[in-house]
């Protein structure tokens, strides 16, 4: 069973159409960049596929189920998690606090008026584990709104896994970072991907990181599924050195 | 214990102490019990919109609405149903609390000014009412006719209608159990849904949370307090009358909210003393006192953004 399948997805703003006819599907434990020019989808897929945008047309299998018309907060029940273009995170709490209300929301404890001895316990281990794996100890109690913008966006990161996903969607996780940061972030993608045995899907512009990372990758452009192959497929396709460099290429 | 929680829990102490001493200090100061009495209710009003505007991060500018429910539901009930000041209360904060939260379910989708627009709006309708309907509320002379009772504890009594430093004792009590509470319900996980809400709302409905139905336990909880502390301040003034629901009240607790620090717990407190207590103290001397009012907040809103305690902690969320 593949971990998402996505059938005929159209979505339609108007009259322009953002994402035309696409089919994908992902594998358990596949590591999958999407890569496009600017305007070629990318981030319309994900919000259909986290359902922050119900489609004009077509299907999205999750795990083998249809979620088409699941709301966005349930997706996130059913293990899928993303992060996004623009930082989110919940800027004037500290790191341990972000993780803390992502883990009980998880956890199903949004409503709980308290947390008894086992249950706090169970949580704080949960918390300390994501904030290791994130490399994120050391700032547990630093603002992170006041953090430098490399360590906002892992803090995002941790956010997505301490939900414990089994789907990690991750929208430019490298955007607006300077090479030492993107290296360290491409190391801690590198490292979930091995120890979680965690299904990613990277929307991606640095070209370095997508072909370091990804075990195959999607090509979008204008709305449309491009191409679809492994690294050196990718690399050797015509029509997507076409799309990139332009005609005369 | 960390400095942090030892420096915590000192505050606190200060803060209990003199709310608890208050009776002996305050003639010093030129005060009165009857005026500590009304600092508390008045700063319980500005602490349950704080509770919404502070911690969730939704202004309401109706909530004299509930505060002027609970004070005629309280009133009411003493004069015709029954002498028992707990049962008035208790009415009066469940008419008030009830009408909230019925009404905050009509409003939950609505955000920033339309959200506030809505609620004054609500609050006026009540407010009309109170003025319109003479038979029941007095319309504008406001209900009369009724005064708090001794507490009746069987083997003693408690007189809280001529003893005006019991009658503080007996709201500084029922101003502890709400806070209390509402202390308690901020450091829970739901209490923490509602910050994250107010941190980045978008944030918080991706990991999960049905932010409307968040927004809405804690709108309603809000119009509990705020019913309650009305109740009290019919009990306070023996006397309800529309002004209490007007919006003019909401834009004082919000005020009181804005200048004591309304990211912070006992902020709007603190606004409420400065707040009730320059009133107090100009209004015997010109009638223009909201004038001198309003320079302060200009003032505050210029050199102090976050208020009197947001200008100490920069930055503690809860």
């Amino acid at each position: 069973m593949s971990a998402l399948e996505v059938e005929h997805l159209t979505k339609r703003f108007g009259s322009l159409v953002a994402v035309h006819d696409i089919s994908l599907t992902v594998e358990p434990g596949e590591l999958r960049a999407v890569i496009g020019p600017n305007g070629a989808g990318k981030t319309t897929l994900f919000n259909l596929v986290s359902g922050f945008f119900a489609p004009s047309a077509g299907s999205i299998l999750f795990d083998g189920a249809d979620i088409t018309g699941v709301p966005a907060h349930r997706r996130v029940g059913l293990g899928m998690a993303r992060t996004f273009q623009i930082t989110e995170i919940f800027p004037e709490l500290t790191v341990f606090e972000n993780i803390r209300i992502v883990a009980e929301v998880a956890a199903g404890y949004r409503l709980r008026p308290w947390l008894n001895r086992s249950e706090k316990a169970e949580l704080r281990g949960r918390i300390d584990e994501t904030l290791a794996l994130a490399a994120l100890s050391g700032k547990a109690d630093r603002v992170v709104g006041e953090l430098a913008h490399g360590d906002q966006r892992v803090a995002e990161i941790a956010m997505a896994l301490a939900l414990k996903p089994n789907l990690l969607l991750l929208d430019e996780p490298t955007a607006g970072m300077g090479d030492q940061e993107t290296y360290e972030i491409t190391q801690l993608i590198r490292r979930l991907h091995k120890a979680g045995k965690l299904t990613i899907i990277l929307i991606e512009h640095d070209m370095r990181v997508v072909f370091h990372l990804a075990d195959r990758i999607t090509v979008l452009d204008q709305g449309r599924l491009l191409a679809e192959g492994t690294p050196q497929e990718i690399a050797a396709n015509a029509a997507v050195q076409t799309a990139y460099l332009g005609q005369a290429a | 214990m960390t400095a942090d929680q030892r420096k915590h829990l000192a505050v606190l102490a200060a803060i209990w102490a003199a709310l608890l001493f208050a009776p002996y200090w305050m003639p010093f100061f030129g005060g009165y019990t009857a005026l500590g009495s009304r600092v508390l209710v008045l700063g319980l009003g500005a602490m349950s919109v704080n509770f919404l505007l502070g911690f969730t991060g939704v202004l309401s500018f109706g909530h004299a609405a509930w505060f002027g429910l609970g004070a005629y539901a309280c009133g009411l009930t003493l004069k015709h149903i029954a002498l028992s000041t707990p049962l008035g209360l208790l009415a009066g904060t469940l008419v008030g609390g009830v009408a909230g939260a019925l009404l905050g379910a009509l409003l939950v989708r609505r955000r920033g000014i339309y959200f506030a627009m809505v609620t004054i709006a609500f609050g006026q309708v009540f407010y009309y009412i109170a003025f319109q309907w003479l038979s029941l509320t007095g319309g504008d002379d406001g209900l009369r006719g009724f005064a708090r009772q001794p507490l009746d504890f069987g083997l003693f009594q408690i007189d809280l209608l001529h003893n005006d430093i019991y009658f503080y004792y007996f709201v500084l009590f029922c101003f502890a159990v709400a806070v209390g509470l509402m202390a308690f319900i901020l450091g829970s996980p739901f209490g923490r849904t509602m910050i994250a809400i107010r941190e980045n709302e978008r944030r918080a409905r991706f990991l999960g949370i049905p932010v409307e139905l968040h927004i809405w336990i804690a709108f309603a909880l809000s119009c509990f307090f705020m019913a309650f502390a009305g109740s009290l301040y019919a009990l306070v003034n023996n006397f309800a009358d529309p002004r209490m629901l007007h919006y003019s009240l909401s834009g004082d607790f919000v005020i009181m909210a804005v200048m004591g620090g309304m990211r912070t717990f006992w902020g709007p407190l603190l606004g409420a003393i400065v707040f009730v207590v320059l009133q107090d103290y100009i209004s015997s001397v010109t009638v223009n006192w909201m004038s001198f009012i309003g320079l302060l907040i200009v003032l505050i809103v210029l050199f102090f953004p976050r208020g009197f305690l947001g200008m100490l902690r920069p930055r503690r969320t809860a």
